[in-house]
């Protein structure tokens, strides 16, 4: 930027590969940022505000769609569940994940191999995670027939076959998926603690438990904030792992926001609802995520 | 490094303490790996064996029926032609658009962090943002644009998502590498009379292998495992492998063959699998920085 000021002003070649050419390289990248996502929310908010249905329509037409999801019986029924979804998906990834990382945090033998073995998952996609435990979920065949096979005979497990259950088998497949990387972050923040400050305190006196509960967990507010972000993100665009799963059923009992929006835009014509709830669901992730997302960066200007 | 590990295995090294940890820690990797074995023994059974069977029985005698079939042979939606083909669309999908939004990204990253212009900052600020945003509050447009623009086939139209929506992370991930490169290392080669690609190619891009690495991985999982855009995006015989097995396990007529949908999970599994454990410590480092960073 400062070493480019030599040459002559005007074109020269030189001008010409110090300043043109970054930008010249940078610029598909700008139009793709700034059409494809600023653009296109534009875009997505104004179908939401014209009666699109089977085909995009350009008038305006002012909130009826917005009147037409509030008043939506199943759209309200979606936001519930993932409120329950998502609360619960967090904060039991963030408790395995933090659990696990402090025992594995013990110098542990096999450490590498049993980090490896809570990792995978995060490898799989969310429509094998799904199929998967939609086998093992089954009441005919999976873990009930099992209980039953040991003698438990009148052992029931028909969560996900069971309306008022069938939400909570989400989020034992999405547990099940996520926490092992929750523990590998926690493990990271865990090993970029200053000894120094352990050992003072075990000089101190303070027992085991004591410093992890006044010490290292508190300093691990970074990775609490990172993990909580990337769990909420996850949560607010669920979508391949409940369609692999249930469906969104029994009925729309695992309706989510991101099937609701994907069923009334691509299966049922109803565009300018669909762009609606997709308007809803980034102003969900935006309020879950924004002020994270300041925090953090405010935290990073000052440091 | 943590000698926090040190540490505490003297606090609460001797004894019981230990077999509780080590019991809670052997007893978690069981239930990580359950749905593996699970899905494995149920793909070698038979269907017979499955019924008088339960989750955790071995199969009689390692049969490949299933497999056999899932490849080649099972209903996935109306045809029923296996997922075989389903998964080289896969491959043809996940290969360019990787190369391309790593190579770009490794460009956009070395401009952002060597060659800073006039709102360079801003536009980094708005990528970063970006990485955040809902996939649903962009789809109806690109469907729109990708009907206008013409371009028939599935593959090409995942490729361009996906490469759009992937270089914000790749440029991520080379942006916050290519800033802890000392900015003399540059300028001293522009003294010597090195431009922009020179520099690039020459010094930058060799010592940035290892993020090339992450990239690769990160980029390979997330298009590998994308659905939204698969089913969005393409259609018929040019959908990706995850929507394929979707259709193929969420098929409701016939017989349920769950031995031929565990067999198929596998193998819409066995790539990222083996990336996971062919890079896997990479692996790891791409998710924490990517995650850490933003």
């Amino acid at each position: 930027m400062t070493a480019a000021r030599q040459g002559a002003p005007g074109f020269s070649l030189g001008r010409f590969a110090d300043v043109i050419l970054p930008k010249l390289v940078i610029t598909p990248t700008v139009i793709a940022c700034l059409v494809g996502f600023y653009g296109f929310i534009g875009w997505t908010a104004w179908l939401s505000f014209t009666e699109s249905r089977m085909l995009p329509k350009y008038e305006w037409a002012g909130l009826v769609q917005y009147q037409a999801l509030f008043a939506n019986e199943r759209w309200w029924a979606s936001m519930q569940n993932l409120a329950v979804f998502g609360l619960l998906f967090i904060f039991v990834s963030l408790a395995v994940g933090l659990i696990m990382a402090v025992l594995l945090d013990q110098k542990i033998r096999f450490e590498g191999a049993l980090r490896t073995i809570y990792l995978y998952p995060m490898a799989l996609s969310f429509i094998v995670t799904g199929t998967a435990w939609k086998w093992i979920l089954n009441p005919g065949l999976g873990i009930e027939k099992l209980a039953h096979d040991w003698g438990f005979s009148g052992f029931v497990f028909d969560w996900i076959v069971n309306p008022d259950y069938a939400i909570y088998t989400v989020v034992i497949a999405g547990v099940w998926q996520s926490s092992g990387f929750v523990m590998a972050l926690f493990l990271a923040g865990l090993r970029g603690i200053d000894d120094s400050i352990i050992k003072a305190a075990q000089v101190d006196g303070a027992s085991l438990p004591t410093i992890y509960a006044r010490i290292i967990v508190p300093s691990l507010r970074p990775v609490f904030l990172s993990a909580f972000m990337i769990l909420a993100h996850i949560a607010v665009k669920s979508f391949d792992l409940v369609m692999a799963l249930t469906g969104g059923g029994p009925g729309f009992a695992t309706d989510l926001p991101s099937i609701f929006m994907y069923q009334h835009s691509f299966t049922r014509g109803q565009l300018g609802l669909g762009a609606a709830s997709a308007m809803m669901m980034l102003f969900t992730a935006c309020a879950v995520v924004m002020p994270f997302l300041y925090s953090e960066l405010r935290r990073e200007r000052r440091g | 490094m943590a000698d926090l590990a040190h540490a505490s295995s003297a606090r609460g090294g001797a004894g019981f303490g230990r077999y509780v940890i080590y019991a809670i820690l052997v007893l978690m990797a069981l239930w990580y790996l359950a749905p593996l074995y699970v899905m494995l023994s149920t793909s070698f059974k038979t269907l017979d064996e499955i019924r008088a069977g339960n989750l955790l029985s071995l199969p009689g005698a390692f049969n490949l029926d299933a497999w056999r079939t899932a490849w080649g042979s099972a209903c996935t939606g109306v045809d029923c032609n296996g997922v075989g083909g389903y998964f080289s669309n896969s491959l043809k999908m996940v290969i360019p658009a990787v190369l391309i939004s790593t190579l770009v990204g490794a460009f956009n990253g070395y401009v952002l962090s060597k060659w800073r212009f006039r709102g360079s900052d801003a536009f980094f600020m708005a990528l970063l943002i970006g990485t955040f945003l809902p996939f649903q509050v962009v789809i109806l447009p690109m469907a729109q644009v990708l009907g206008m623009a013409g371009i028939e086939s599935s593959t090409g139209r995942l490729v361009l998502v996906h490469v759009i929506y992937g270089l914000q992370f790749t440029t991520l991930f080379f942006r916050n590498y290519y800033v802890t490169v000392p900015d003399e290392l540059v300028k001293a080669a522009r003294i010597d009379g090195a431009g922009f690609f020179r520099i690039f190619f020459k010094i930058l891009l060799p010592i940035s292998i290892p993020t090339v690495g992450v990239c690769i991985i990160w980029q390979t999982t997330q298009i590998w495992n994308d659905f939204l855009f698969g089913v969005v995006f393409s259609s018929g015989e040019g959908q990706p492998m995850t929507v394929a097995l979707n259709n193929l396990v969420n098929t409701s007529t016939g017989v349920k063959q769950y031995n031929v949908d565990m067999a198929a999970a596998i193998i819409a599994a066995l790539p990222t699998l083996f990336v996971y454990v062919v890079g896997g410590k990479y692996f790891v480092r791409g998710l924490t920085a990517g995650a850490v960073k933003g």
